[in-house]
């Protein structure tokens, strides 16, 4: 195990990333709700670059009291990212897939060191 | 626990990927992939890739040989002749999913070398990055040509598009391959298309785009069939989507159309193909479907022989069951689904994909697979993996495998 200094905190504005590489091992960082959280660059789709793609927020279907449609919305608040590859989307805060909560991506620990950000690698 | 030896050193930074990244950086990961699995060893043909014409479409204008057509063309596209006369559908423009997978929208990104014709310098990246040893080629806004209102556009538009790969693209790398269009809705002109571009290097076969509203078992197509059939080459049969039709019309989300369109084509298509004896009449003909994915063919190979039993005498030039036709029938691999592994081993069964299944990437489209995603698969022996990956292309297009593979596995 070894911790990789990534950056200092105010290096990432919310809702911001950095996508890391030493040895062969990519992370991405995220600031989302003022949490710092780190993932593996992998998506367990096929493998590809996920935390390289787009960050996005969450859509919802509105729907009236009746159960009508009011169509597609973004959710306020809500942060995803998206792999480039394919459009897996998953959401930033838990890593999971967000239509399949059985997929997720593997999670990194991150350590606050005095304002500087590391992430603990194997 | 370690701290790293220089702690406030950032290490490398990777971009975000963009609609402008480079193909090698948006599958780097393809190559790691390569390099863990030794695919490298492995001879490796894609059949079927989309780095084409979008781009290029004023230079493929330039081989339209009826003049009045050629010069109207350009009137097109503010004088450019970008998209002149294509009947493009709106569902091409959302392979993108809304912008979240931006090589769907098609490549963007600059030209690496600038001395050969952007498809190769595209198709190149793409080779090197994931492995391959041969990429077959198929035309994007040709895809819809079989629909076109004005028929003989299919005619002309084809001819060019044929020539402008054969004469312009394919003699710059003899790693890209070619299956050219046949202009279907008229019987004649397509067996013109045979004659005329049989033989020439490059081309491994021909193709008919699914989307389109004709019996294939139609009289007038035995010509066609009969003068493929001589020439060893193989026949692909290549989806597409139709959002237009009295079904898909219906479907309110992309993904739905998407996801029966594709198939319900070549549905029709296979069923035609098999309950009027057309694997009969042309014994020797190789017939390919692409694009489908494979997860029709288990429900069509149980359904047909179901009701074929009961109704033998609506199919009386079979001599065997409909499955045993498709397992004898080539089939492209992607989009491999794979939700219910159970459901896509038993699949390959149905098909015999040990010797019938081709690798496809279907690059850069939305819904791509790498070659790693075949190599995975769990039911999978390596000799299996080396036939679909590339022996059974090698088999079907009488390519030559490289001595370098044949000592492997």
């Amino acid at each position: 195990m070894k911790e990789l200094f990534v950056c200092n905190e105010g290096d990432i504005a919310e809702g911001g990333r950095k996508v890391v590489a030493e040895d062969g091992v990519e992370i991405g960082v995220f600031r989302v709700g003022g949490a710092i959280v780190a993932w593996r660059n992998h998506c367990p789709h096929q493998g590809g670059p996920v935390c390289q793609g787009r960050t996005m927020k969450r859509v919802e279907e509105r729907l009236t009291d009746s159960k009508q449609s009011l169509g597609i919305h973004y959710v306020e608040g809500s942060l995803n990212v998206v792999c480039p590859w394919h459009g897996y989307e998953f959401d930033v805060r838990t890593g999971r897939h967000v239509g399949h909560d059985a997929m997720k991506l593997a999670s990194v620990a991150v350590k606050n060191r005095d304002g500087a950000i590391y992430v603990v690698v194997s | 626990m370690a701290q790293d030896a220089s702690p406030k050193k950032p290490p490398a930074e990777l971009p975000i990927i963009t609609a402008r990244t480079d193909s090698r950086d948006l599958l780097a990961k393809a190559r790691q992939q390569a390099i863990q699995r030794g695919l490298d060893k492995y001879f490796i043909v894609d059949v079927d890739a989309h780095i084409g014409e979008g781009s290029c479409w004023p230079d493929v204008l330039k081989y339209i040989e009826n003049p009045a057509t050629r010069e109207a063309a350009f009137s097109f596209g503010d004088g450019t002749g970008q998209n002149a006369f294509l009947n493009d559908t709106p569902g091409l423009q959302w392979q993108s999913a809304h912008g979240r997978i931006t090589h769907g929208a098609g490549l963007k990104e600059p030209a690496t070398d600038k001395t050969v014709p952007r498809p190769v310098d595209l198709s190149r990246k793409c080779m090197d990055m994931l492995g391959l040893d041969a990429q077959v080629f198929f035309p994007n806004g040709l895809l819809f040509l079989g629909m076109h209102p004005v028929p003989e556009m299919e005619i002309e538009l084809s001819l060019a598009y044929n020539r402008w790969i054969v004469e312009e693209i394919l003699p710059h790398e003899p790693r890209m391959k070619a299956m050219l269009y046949l202009p279907f809705n008229t019987p004649a002109a397509a067996e013109e298309t045979v004659k005329r571009f049989r033989g020439a290097k490059g081309v491994v076969g021909f193709l008919i785009t699914s989307t389109r509203h004709i019996p294939v078992h139609s009289n007038q197509y035995m010509r066609l069939y009969s003068m493929l059939e001589e020439s060893g080459l193989p026949l692909g049969f290549h989806a597409h989507h139709n959002w237009h039709s009295d079904y898909t019309r219906q479907l309110n989300r992309f993904l739905s159309m998407h996801a029966l369109s594709f198939t319900f084509s070549n549905m029709v298509h296979l069923t035609n193909w098999v309950i009027n004896g057309l694997p009969e009449r042309f014994p020797k003909l190789k017939v390919m479907w692409i694009e489908s994915g494979l997860a029709w063919l288990a429900f069509l190979a149980q359904r047909l022989d179901n009701e074929y039993l009961m109704r033998v005498s609506e199919a009386p030039l079979l001599k065997k069951l409909p499955s045993d036709y498709i397992r004898e029938m080539y089939y492209t691999l992607q989009p491999l689904e794979t939700s219910n592994m159970k459901l896509t081993e038993a699949t390959f069964d149905v098909i015999k994909a040990d010797t019938q299944l081709l690798y496809a990437s279907d690059w850069p489209h939305w819904d791509f697979d790498v070659p790693a995603r075949l190599f995975d698969l769990p039911f999978l022996d390596d000799n299996a993996r080396r036939n679909i990956l590339g022996l059974n292309a090698a088999k079907v297009f009488g390519m030559e495998v490289p001595a370098k593979y044949r000592n492997e596995g």
